[in-house]
């Protein structure tokens, strides 16, 4: 197992490396042009942006051009020439909303997807089936952005049952916090629900029909029980792993859409504001926060099923 | 092709043949193909129908609906709704543009890029999917740990930041130069950002191939490393393209319409279904139907595409798991 461990984490670190240094490509080098100007945003003067020269050495050759920005990210001395607002503390400030938001989507999509999969296996080629294929096709083909702002708009604005957008301290009033987000959980939960169910809905069916199936059915089992106890608990696992997969993704900026039709203000939507303002610090430290922990929770999601399955450890982990 | 136990037809045509029993999936092909024909076909709507173009402003006009008078845009800026008539059938937008208009041209980039993204990534996924399977060692190192990367970000994340990156100066890669508003970048963003979904699959298929007799075999007659991959190696992975191929074009035009309403994909006032849903948002209490009505062709279209390529997954190889993220 510290083998196992040692090793997942050894590639762990190799992956963020490789990903610093796609992050750096991708603003500093790739594209045309002066990356000063670039930096300084949409309206920049002249010392502006030769301050930012400067202070960001882009006239130093590219491996001492990678260590200072890598040097400014991670000691937080990235600031935004927009807002002239520190990066870090724009960031910090974001994350208990993207992590609300995520937090309460995962149980939703996961509860939804259970019930929904589970009782369309059940109803195999039936109308209520038929139905829910329907709509979970529906559901992965529609943008999230788009249908949240129409929930927000009638849900929200016409019929009043929810608030239109917005977002409420936990502390300051619980049951507003909670009514804010119903929407957003919802709406971002929709991909996930259409997602998962199918896949469930699959493996449940071809569980079925395993031995260890009939041998419960056999012994006399209510059906109840066999369903529950013996044929989800086996089709949980892979809906599980992409679980924690999918719950890393959403956090490292996968909300990016959600948070912004609904205006809750979290990491993501900080990003999405400053694309506008061709704003590019805040865009490079959320692009690459957000791969870091993607990185890190795949890491650790990998380490906790080693712990509970044997048989990984010698295979060597499902994904960097 | 071998006579097989299915009287002597080759296993596309078998495929074909799964794929006509499949109606639901056959209708939803065609309506993907008609809504494709309707885009094509938006210079004949905008000149012979509605007598604008996509960029035209109507602000200041007025149009006669039942025999009234009606403003285009009225004092307040509410732009008027569906008229159900050639000038104006689904409303005009905030500028006094004609909304068909929008809608049709809007389509042809979101489908262009959609289309073209999908290329690309099938050519550049086959590309290093067939390479890293085929050596394996230092080959297959490189190439999957850079699929390693590129499958740590998030989709849309990865597109955000290219997306702003090169908005400013564009791209220049030695001999290739694409512009900061052209459409080749978000093209490019959206090729690249799915390049893992397929090449990770073709590359695992590709290491059990390379063990077969029929490899073996072309080896042992002299066969270069070039020849086999593409005569022998190739032709055994191509239905893993045609699975992917509808279902890549689905994802791209969603992912070209979160980019554009993010605004790192299509800069305005050139129309995609994104910059539309975009700014039809941005004005949804005082006209919700400059939201809907590009939003329900862009869910028609990517339903389609998504119906019609489990169909044809159906029809090829049940068991594959795909999924893409968007």
């Amino acid at each position: 197992m510290a083998r196992f461990i040692v090793r997942r984490t050894v590639s762990m670190v190799f992956v963020m490396f490789a990903v610093s240094i796609l992050v750096f490509l991708i603003f500093n080098v790739l594209p045309n042009g002066d990356p000063a100007v670039r930096m300084a945003g949409k309206v920049p003067t002249e010392t502006q942006v030769e301050a930012i020269r400067q202070e960001w050495g882009f006239e130093e050759p590219l491996p001492v051009q990678y260590w200072t920005t890598m040097k400014k990210l991670f000691t937080g001395d990235m600031q935004s020439y927009f807002t002239q607002l520190s990066v870090t503390e724009e960031i910090w400030k974001g994350l208990p909303r993207t992590f609300a938001l995520a937090i309460g989507a995962a149980i939703l999509w996961m509860v939804a997807a259970i019930a929904l999969g589970l009782y369309s296996a059940v109803r195999a080629g039936g109308f209520s089936d038929r139905l829910l294929t329907v709509l979970s096709l529906i559901g992965i083909s529609m943008p999230v952005f788009w249908i949240g702002a129409l929930l927000s708009y009638y849900l929200g604005f016409k019929a009043g049952i929810f608030p239109n957008g917005g977002y409420v301290e936990f502390a300051d009033n619980p049951t507003q916090w909670f009514w804010h987000l119903v929407l957003p959980w919802f709406a971002l939960s929709i991909l996930f629900i259409g997602f998962y169910s199918r896949v469930l809905r699959s493996d449940v069916m071809e569980t079925m029909n395993e031995d260890f199936v009939r041998t419960a059915r056999a012994k006399g089992l209510s059906e109840r029980r066999v369903l529950l106890k013996h044929v989800l608990r086996n089709s949980m696992i892979p809906i599980v792993t992409l679980w924690g997969l999918d719950f890393g993704f959403v956090i490292g900026g996968g909300a990016i859409l959600t948070e912004t039709v609904f205006n809750l203000q979290g990491v993501g939507q900080y990003a999405a504001e400053s694309i506008g303002q061709l704003d590019q610090p805040p865009i490079m430290a959320v692009t690459m926060f957000g791969a870091f922990f993607i990185v890190l929770f795949n890491g650790i999601v990998d380490i906790v099923y080693a712990a509970l399955d044997p048989r990984i450890r010698l295979e060597g982990g499902a994904k960097a | 092709m071998e006579a097989g136990p299915g009287g002597g037809l080759g296993p596309w045509q078998l495929t074909l043949r799964r794929l006509r029993r499949n109606k639901v999936a056959i209708a939803f092909g065609i309506l993907f193909l008609l809504l494709v024909g309707a885009c094509l076909a938006a210079p004949l709507w905008a000149e012979h129908v509605a007598h604008t173009t996509a960029e035209e402003n109507h602000l200041s006009d007025t149009i006669v609906i039942d025999g009234k008078t009606t403003n285009v845009v009225d004092f307040l800026g509410t732009p008027i709704g569906p008229t159900w008539q050639g000038e104006f059938f689904l409303g005009a937008d905030g500028n006094g543009r004609d909304i068909m208009v929008r809608l049709l041209y809007g389509g042809r980039n979101s489908l262009l890029i959609g289309i073209t993204a999908a290329i690309g990534t099938i050519l550049m996924g086959m590309i290093l999917g067939l390479l890293a399977g085929y050596f394996r060692g230092w080959v297959d190192g490189v190439i999957s740990r850079l699929l390693d990367v590129l499958w740590a970000f998030p989709v849309i994340l990865l597109g955000v930041a290219l997306g702003t990156a090169l908005a400013l100066g564009g791209l220049k890669i030695g001999p290739l130069t694409i512009q900061g508003d052209s459409l080749g970048i978000p093209i490019l963003i959206i090729a690249v950002v799915y390049i893992p979904y397929l090449a990770r699959p073709v590359r695992g298929q590709v290491l059990g191939l390379r063990e077969k007799e029929f490899v073996e075999a072309a080896r042992a007659q002299g066969m270069g490393s070039g020849r086999i991959i593409f005569r022998e190696v190739l032709p055994n992975v191509t239905s893993t393209m045609v699975v992917f191929f509808p279902l890549l074009v689905a994802n791209a035009v969603l992912l070209e319409s979160a980019l554009s309403f993010l605004g790192a994909g299509v800069q305005p006032p050139n129309p995609s279904w994104g910059t539309m849903i975009d700014e039809g948002v941005d004005r949804i209490v005082s006209a919700p139907h400059l939201a809907i009505v590009p939003g329900v062709m862009l869910v028609l279209t990517v339903l389609s595409l998504n119906i019609f390529g489990e169909g044809v997954r159906d029809a090829l190889d049940p068991r594959s798991k795909v999924r893409i993220d968007h």
